[in-house]
């Protein structure tokens, strides 16, 4: 008898379990048990949790993770005496250093290199933020993780969500930047800008999950993901053109190969496109002091890829399937270790 | 009705590493032969808990109680088996658990109740009720860091108890506040049982639960021992205890054991200042032994009685002595102090040896352990021939659900005056 009540309670249970609210909108009405047993949420602890049981918990979630956003927004500059504000000095003043060391010791040629540094920094920094802070997320939040029951991704989706909107902080800034160039973005582009934003947002995420997960065991991970964020800045073209790389890559299939392989260059280069593609289009443009002499006669320039927009797509579309699975697979191996972070914190 | 948690088979290893390795280097160094035993700290728990009942979870410390409380709020998984829950659940395992000092009471009640599970709506509904609950309205839009201790697990229990859970996981954190808010924890909790809401109470005092709990599961070394009533569980859990020796020596166990129990009943202090003997040694108490009511038990009932036998040596003849007994509470309080002059009787002890019996006719004491100090003093007080601290231990268990320090005998009537008109 128990038994048998115990296994329908299972069965029902896949349909839709949550930690909290979410359950009734999970909760397939249809069923029969679920009218048997009152309006009561379900929920089952055992060792294996599904994949899909997990994204409905962290969809039932969602609210907290709203709290969880804001409550970071508010903390991180609670005390100093510029607060809010550093949210946007932080950027701006990075943004400054690059441009003086680039364009001035390392003499890049590009012409309103601030606009294209921005363009790239811009997902560079949403990408940065997540995975910096999402590291060391679980063992900084060890009060809640080993006291309180809640799907513990949110915590370190809560750090991408931080970082999303310090981009959109940024974007403010880039507004103002646009208007002061006089530049007009491209703007058939911007359907592209979102979607490399998605990708960017999904890998953050991906990697974001990992991280956190495998710094409980590891706490070295924090540490050589602030070192490894270094390296990987240089990785796709924010500080120099991808034109000059694609020309150095020429006879190297090889290496031009792995460079693409970068789903962060797509998205770099995707923003660049729609931001920077009105300055320097992609088939090049004659600027003065830079442009080549070839047989007496000035080369265009090239910044951006040369081609055309369906190439950006394309590879866009191969980072989001493949950062979707990475995510999944991030979440599977976060489930696995999951049971074990109130021992190991 | 269907139970509103069912624990499945639940077993839970833990890992204990001698030495913590969480950096790379130090895993590699240590790779293959991490130095780790693997410690069962659940084996196969089976419960069932149906809805409106109080559970008790009643163990010593390392049995396994919050570890299978954990499980069941979710925050632990277990390694095997399952705990299938029918309702909202709120653990109140911390008070206050993720509050965070930079943001106000306001905020850190959304993000609290949020953790715990509640949607923006329901915070909303209930968020004056908390506030009042904690009776922090004029502090609210303060920064947390600036509570008291007092006020911020207030504050958590409030939020904690607003959740409306339909299951309430409760780990010792009753004694919060002071004495008006603890009774209104009470309250709220004797509140939420005629609700019909499900409670599991996790604690080691045996008392707590005989009052509040409609059944006791006994957790040692991580298995049930007992699942009954209280009065039942308690008895099984005693019983344990005196069987491994935790509850002191059994009567004429061994001198040490009995000496260690005290010590440990008296947290670490000794029941009484030591006597000093004055006398010349001129006898000795060899053992001490008590005599319970009945043989098949090692525990008494309150109203029953108690004997203390004790074996003495005497090498020279002793005028007029006098023979002591103290009982000692749990805590180190003074119980009973009397001797044999108080009575009017007066001994001579003669060379060889003799044994000394102390009759309590009646013991009208509740649950504890208990600690016997005797001693052979001159019968004009003053010379103390010989003493034995702590003589021995005995256990009182107490079937019925009255909770204090003495069974007093009581009934209850109620008289009604008819209004004549």
């Amino acid at each position: 008898m128990s038994l048998a009540r115990s296994a329908a309670a299972t069965q029902a249970t896949v349909g839709g379990i949550s930690y909290g609210p979410g359950a009734e909108a999970a909760r397939d009405p249809r069923s029969d048990l679920a009218r048997d047993r009152g309006e009561l949420p379900q929920r089952v602890v055992s060792a294996k949790v599904s994949l899909r049981r997990r994204i409905l918990e962290i969809w039932g979630s969602r609210e907290l993770l709203g709290f969880l956003v804001r409550k970071e927004l508010k903390v991180r500059y609670k005390n100093s005496v510029l607060g809010f504000v550093w949210s946007f000095l932080n950027p701006a003043l990075i943004l400054m250093i690059y441009y003086v060391v680039f364009k001035y010791f390392l003499h890049n040629p590009t012409p309103d290199f601030a606009l294209f540094l921005f363009a790239g920094l811009l997902p560079w920094n949403l990408f940065n933020n997540s995975l910096l802070s999402s590291s060391g997320v679980l063992v900084a939040h060890a009060g809640i993780v080993k006291k309180v029951a809640f799907p513990r991704e949110i915590l370190a989706l809560s750090q991408v969500g931080t970082a999303i909107c310090y981009f959109f902080f940024q974007t403010c800034i880039l507004v103002v930047f646009l208007a002061g160039f006089q530049v007009l973005p491209a703007f058939g582009y911007i359907p592209l800008l979102l979607f490399a934003l998605v990708c960017d947002v999904i890998l953050s995420a991906a990697l974001a999950v990992f991280l956190s997960a495998v710094n409980v065991y590891l706490r070295d991970v924090q540490h050589l993901v602030e070192v490894l964020l270094v390296a990987l800045f240089f990785s796709p073209p924010i500080v120099y053109a991808f034109a000059d790389v694609a020309k150095a890559l020429h006879d190297h299939a090889w290496f031009r190969w792995i460079y693409e392989a970068n789903p962060l260059m797509w998205i770099v280069v995707s923003f660049q496109r729609c931001l920077f593609g009105k300055v320097i289009p992609p088939a090049g443009k004659i600027v003065k002091n830079v442009s080549p002499l070839v047989n007496g006669r000035l080369q265009p320039y090239h910044v951006l890829p040369t081609w055309g927009a369906t190439p950006y797509w394309t590879g866009l579309a191969c980072v989001l399937v493949g950062s979707i699975a990475m995510l999944l697979i991030a979440m599977v191996i976060f489930g696995r270790v999951e049971g074990n972070f109130a021992e190991e914190l | 009705m269907s139970a509103a948690i069912e624990v499945q088979h639940v077993s839970k290893r833990f890992r204990l590493y001698k030495e913590k390795y969480t950096s790379l280097k130090e895993r590699v160094v240590h790779a293959g032969h991490l130095p780790f035993e693997e410690f069962w700290a659940l084996k196969d728990i089976d419960l069932e808990v149906n809805p409106g009942e109080t559970l008790g979870i009643l163990g010593r410390n390392g049995s396994g109680k919050s570890t299978l409380l954990k499980c069941i709020a979710g925050i632990l998984q277990p390694t095997s088996g399952q705990i299938l829950l029918r309702g909202q659940l709120a653990a109140m395992l911390e008070l206050g658990a993720g509050f965070q000092p930079e943001m106000s009471g306001r905020d850190n009640i959304f993000l609290n109740a949020s953790l715990l599970g509640l949607s923006r709506k329901q915070i909303e509904r209930s968020f004056d009720e908390i506030v009042a609950f904690a009776e922090l309205e004029q502090f609210i839009d303060n920064q947390v860091r600036f509570y008291s201790s007092g006020m911020y697990v207030r504050l958590g229990f409030a939020v904690a108890v607003n959740v409306d859970p339909d299951i309430l996981l409760v780990d010792e954190v009753l004694a919060v506040g002071d004495e008006r808010f603890q009774a209104k924890c009470m309250e709220r909790i004797h509140q939420f049982q005629e609700e019909g809401r499900t409670i599991v109470v996790v604690s080691h005092a045996a008392d707590m639960m005989r009052s509040m709990c409609s059944r006791v599961a006994v957790l040692d070394a991580g298995e049930v021992i007992s699942y009954a009533p209280p009065g039942e569980a308690i008895r099984a859990f005693r019983d344990r205890l005196i069987e491994t020796g935790e509850a002191g020596a059994l009567p004429g166990g061994e001198e040490e054991g009995a000496a260690l129990a005290a010590e440990q009943a008296a947290g670490g202090r000794s029941a009484s200042p030591q006597p000093v003997i004055l006398g010349e040694r001129r006898v000795a108490i060899t053992e001490c032994r008590l005599e319970l009511p009945a043989v098949d038990r090692e525990y008494v009932l309150p109203g029953e009685g108690l004997t203390i036998l004790l074996d003495l040596k005497v090498r020279e003849r002793l005028a007029n002595v006098a023979f002591g007994c103290a009982i000692f509470a749990e805590n180190g309080s003074l119980l009973f102090e009397g001797d044999s002059t108080m009575l009017g009787d007066q001994f001579d002890l003669e060379a060889g040896s003799s044994t000394l019996i102390f009759q309590f006719e009646e013991l009208p004491l509740l649950d504890g352990r208990y600690t016997v100090n005797v001693r052979v003093q001159d019968g004009g007080g003053g010379v103390v021939h010989a003493f034995r601290e702590p003589a021995a231990t005995f256990e009182v268990v107490n079937p019925g659900k009255t909770t204090g320090v003495v069974a007093l005998p009581f009934t209850v009537h109620l008289k009604t005056q008819r209004r004549d008109e």
